[in-house]
């Protein structure tokens, strides 16, 4: 809002009649669950939760690990409990939609061109999925192998 | 609260940990709390995964994947109280409090990974 000098606000406001009402627009604290553009915003940011989820249950993995076989024992046997497989279930989802909505704000962040037309957003997009597949495989050879 | 010249670093943090959680939070969080404590592959024993994160480009690769992610939280979940919220008021303790969790993850995670 512009901040008016405060004299001449009040003084213009005595001499008019009908003096306009300010444009102040009242936004609910549930702007985002009307529209599905908005909602899904939010499901983005929220997924920043589980992402923090995430590194605090590595990070007690890690504390286990340090431990001792018994504590990482212990450690393995609590993450079997339904709620904490639920949380996961819901957290893996979230996480992904993270992976998902990450790589494809990239062709809008960074338009690449190539002999002075804009390349279409999926071959943008396409070798962070190709990088994704790459490293998530790399990972799983590395634990399981 | 920030102020301007201070924001681009914290958007690089929030950037460089969106990269790092994108690539490498969904199969981690699959492997090690869904696929193992399920039962659908045999988790490694305790030996072998200590030996394999004791191994330093492992230690690195950790404090990685718990520190930039945690910085990615930070910035997302600050904003997400400001606008989701609309709690504008509380910007300074909600910063403190975001970014501390964050330093504070952070400092447990080298220490874990220093002592392990």
């Amino acid at each position: 809002m512009p901040t008016a000098n405060p004299e001449t606000t009040r003084g213009e406001a005595s001499y008019t009649p009908f003096h306009p009402r300010w444009y102040r627009p009242h936004v609910s604290v549930y702007w985002w669950l009307g529209e599905w553009h908005y909602l899904k915003f939010i499901l983005r940011e929220l997924s920043s939760v589980f992402v923090a989820v995430f590194v605090i249950e590595t990070l007690f993995m890690l504390n286990a690990l340090r431990d001792g076989p018994e504590a990482y024992a212990h450690f393995q046997q609590c993450m079997r409990n339904p709620l904490l497989i639920v949380l996961n279930v819901v957290s893996f989802f979230f996480v992904v939609f993270h992976t998902i909505t990450w790589f494809n704000l990239a062709p809008s962040a960074m338009p690449v061109r190539v002999g002075g037309k804009r390349l279409p957003d999926v071959l943008v997009a396409a070798p962070s999925y190709v990088a994704w597949v790459v490293v998530s495989g790399f990972v799983c050879w590395v634990v399981l192998r | 609260m920030a102020k301007q010249s201070n924001e681009a670093f914290f958007w690089m943090l929030f950037s460089a940990g969106g990269v790092v959680a994108a690539m490498l939070i969904p199969v981690q969080l699959f492997l090690f709390f869904l696929a193992f404590p399920l039962g659908w592959l045999q988790a490694p024993g305790y030996d072998p995964l200590l030996a394999l994160v004791r191994m330093p480009l492992v230690r690195i690769y950790l404090f990685v994947l718990c520190s930039l992610p945690l910085f990615h939280w930070a910035h997302r979940f600050r904003y997400t109280l400001y606008d989701g919220l609309k709690v504008k008021h509380l910007t300074g303790l909600i910063f403190v409090l975001c970014y501390g969790g964050a330093v504070l993850g952070t400092v447990i995670a080298a220490y874990l990974l220093w002592t392990i």
